[in-house]
């Protein structure tokens, strides 16, 4: 075909290559779907509703699907979604400036449980079932009411299963932030648990 | 009675996040078996965080599967 041994190899080793490409991209995109459902549940904590974290999961996947070069196979690509997808939404509450500067409200460690025992009279006698009177509602009222850098981290931790380590790489901070917002985190919950779901019982 | 008990408050999160090395593990473990306060305590907090996981469950509309999906580069 007129074409040299050397030059005739390199559309064949371009097509290979593609091909390689594409199969790479496939596997990217098949393993991100796979995710999806606890990708979501991260998700849909960290927003207010179920519209904003459905967005927000659609702008995070199509950035993913674009950028999928940039992930390194075998690494955690639950983390690398959710830095994605974190990132997006800092973005947007920075742009939309939705979080009001007021100062958190936390007691210690032991509020809710004090308070709890206080409305019962008695010392408590199963926490499981203490535990099991709060409403669905209220938890998630609670967990919503917490500010954003607070709950990023407790959403991450507690809810998305994620080290210490891997939240601090996702929101791109240090591992001591990661702590001490996870710390006050679970304390604003505490507070706002005993505020709206002990108070209406007592 | 009741009085709080500094040591265990400071030690509770790191405790329940198994980040405790071996021996202030072992330390804290100790003071829970003798400590009826802080025991109760801290399995109210270690129920609350499962339950917390639980209840903030919301599964992933199936539709939202598909939206996703279709943002995938054509073939």
């Amino acid at each position: 075909m007129g074409y040299g041994a050397v030059m005739a190899e390199t559309p064949e080793t371009d097509a290979r290559r593609i091909a390689t490409e594409a199969r790479d991209r496939v596997r990217f995109e098949e393993e991100a779907l796979d995710l999806a459902d606890q990708v979501y549940r991260v998700a849909r904590r960290l927003v207010q509703s179920r519209e904003e974290a459905e967005d927000l999961m659609q702008d995070a996947y199509a950035r993913a699907f674009r950028s999928w070069r940039s992930y390194t196979p075998g690494t955690n690509l639950r983390a690398w979604l959710l830095r994605i997808l974190t990132n997006l939404n800092i973005d947007r509450a920075r742009k939309a400036q939705r979080t009001p500067a007021t100062q958190p409200m936390e007691e210690g460690d032991y509020f809710l449980y004090d308070k709890l025992e206080a409305t019962n009279g008695e010392p408590l006698r199963d926490e499981e079932r203490v535990v099991e009177r709060l409403s669905q509602d209220s938890v998630v009222d609670a967990l919503s009411a917490v500010p954003h850098d607070f709950r990023d981290v407790l959403v991450l931790v507690d809810i998305g299963d994620f080290t210490y380590q891997d939240a601090a790489q996702i929101l791109d901070i240090p591992i001591g932030t990661v702590m001490s917002r996870l710390h006050r985190g679970r304390r604003i919950l505490k507070r706002e648990l005993a505020e709206t779901a002990v108070g209406d019982d007592a | 009675m009741n009085l709080p008990c500094d040591k265990c408050e400071e030690m509770l999160q790191p405790y329940l996040d198994r980040v405790l090395s071996d021996v202030e593990r072992v330390e804290a473990e100790g003071h829970l078996e003798g400590c009826d306060y802080c025991r109760r305590r801290y399995r109210f907090e270690e129920h609350l965080r499962q339950y917390v996981r639980v209840v903030a469950e919301e599964p992933m509309p199936p539709e939202l599967k598909a939206k996703l999906a279709a943002l995938r580069t054509p073939l």
